[in-house]
């Protein structure tokens, strides 16, 4: 009986051992992920409009993330005489648990999760509705007019794109038959393609407007308007606050990215008639066919911003609610009865 | 789960003790362009924003409810996509009224 209860008491601390060692490795890479997500785009959009980029700190300018966090660490933290003092604190705290939370439920690669949740969209979905509460919250509690109505216009739009976002996912769960990310990955093997992206094109299109939206990103940077409303909500915030919604803004990329290219295009595994033509393909690791797919994503991310001005805000809310719920409606209505009658 | 979000605070706090402070502090007034801030920053706001909110919970509720029928779709077939068709038009009947009262125009 002792031995019993010794047996499982190490199993359970092996476990929390595994999980803890899966956590550290996720949130190390996911960090050094964000650091050069930030040069790469600063890089990748410089050449675009013909710069260099950052060119200074180290080989290429190699070392400007760590010395950017090193900066952002070091920086002085000033929080506004008048600002709501607690609320001011929990804002960009909420802000990032919310995004770097969802990565616990990405499958990386096959077996790889830190929880293997049953209900793994319905969790990214409420983390990154709960990531709002953070912009709103910095926007309320830094008692200036510019973040007050950069955090309205911030909850406003989230909350608008959200919908269309969730709609078009049920597309997916109709085709997958499952909420859980690894079985929807491996529900997109039994197809040639290996993809959710050839029959749920419009899902996909509705997706990535969303996910636009979602982070806050050109075409969908009204909130942050560096030009009219100084940086919207994150105006008082200095330092590491500042980092964190940064911080925030990135992992919350990453994840859009890993999202879809789960939902959409395979997650870690390879097109079928691809690995059945070439077979030594079917030996590359899953982290890297999944990693390479969520750098190509997240180069679409860089590429619309260097390419395409700001919406104006009413377009941003007729485009939301005008044209991608409709849209999303549709594609739920179609997929159901291509579903049923084939 | 539980764990990485413990993880994730308790990164955020250890973040936050460990930052050097800088015990002076000059204004900390709110950003408005230099100048001092003229009147109170929470205002009234436009009305759109409460619409926006309301649509958003009954929008979001029908998302919601069409999860569960996405996961059961393939056991319960006809019955299910019959319902869900009527569902869907009763949902579009209030999106049109919605729209003919211009609940979606923000001018």
């Amino acid at each position: 009986m002792i031995d019993l209860i010794r047996i499982h008491t190490g199993d359970i601390i092996f476990n929390i051992l595994i999980i803890l060692v899966k956590t550290a490795v996720v949130f190390g890479v996911a960090m050094l992920h964000v650091a050069y997500a930030t040069y790469f785009e600063r890089k990748i959009i410089g050449h675009m409009q013909v710069r260099l980029g950052p060119m200074r700190v180290g080989y290429h300018g190699l070392l400007q993330p760590i010395a950017d966090g090193v900066k952002a660490f070091f920086k002085e933290d000033i929080i506004p005489l008048n600002a709501d003092k607690p609320v001011f604190i929990i804002a960009p705290l909420i802000a990032m648990f919310a995004t770097i939370s969802s990565l616990a439920v990405i499958p990386f690669f096959d077996g790889f999760v830190i929880a293997d949740i049953n209900v793994g969209i319905l969790f990214l979905l409420a983390m990154s509705s709960l990531g709002a509460y953070g912009i709103v919250m910095a926007g309320w509690a830094s008692n200036s007019k510019f973040s007050f109505l950069g955090g309205l216009r911030s909850s406003a739009q989230v909350v608008s794109y959200e919908i269309a976002m969730g709609l078009s996912l049920v597309g997916i769960m109709l085709m997958a038959g499952s909420l859980n990310l690894t079985e929807i990955v491996k529900a997109q093997q039994q197809y040639w393609h290996g993809m959710f992206l050839v029959p749920q094109f419009l899902a996909f299109f509705i997706f990535t407007v969303g996910a636009f939206a979602e982070t806050n990103r050109t075409p969908f940077d009204l909130p942050e308007a560096e030009s009219e409303l100084v940086a919207g909500y994150f105006v008082e915030y200095s330092g590491m606050r500042f980092a964190f919604f940064f911080l925030a803004e990135y992992v919350g990329m990453i994840v859009m990215s890993s999202i879809s290219v789960i939902c959409f295009w395979g997650g870690w595994t390879l097109p079928p008639i691809i690995v059945n033509t070439f077979p030594f393909l079917g030996e590359i690791p899953g982290i890297i066919i999944f990693l390479l797919k969520v750098y190509c994503y997240l180069f679409l991310f860089y590429w619309v911003r260097a390419t395409l001005p700001r919406y104006r805000y009413d377009q941003l809310m007729s485009l939301g609610w005008k044209v991608l719920i409709p849209l999303a409606l549709l594609n739920i209505v179609a997929t159901s009865l291509i579903k049923f009658f084939f | 789960m539980i764990v990485s979000v413990l993880f994730g605070t308790v990164t955020l706090l250890i973040g936050n003790l460990f930052r050097l402070r800088r015990p002076y502090k000059e204004k900390l007034v709110a950003y408005e362009s230099g100048n001092l801030p003229i009147g109170e920053p929470r205002e009234k706001f436009s009305v759109k924003y409460y619409i926006i909110a309301m649509l958003f919970v009954v929008f979001d509720v029908e998302a919601v409810f069409l999860y569960p029928w996405a996961l059961v779709y393939d056991k319960i077939g006809l019955y299910a996509l019959v319902e869900m068709i009527l569902f869907i038009f009763i949902l579009v009947i209030g999106y049109i009224y919605a729209w003919r009262k211009e609940a979606f125009n923000w001018s």
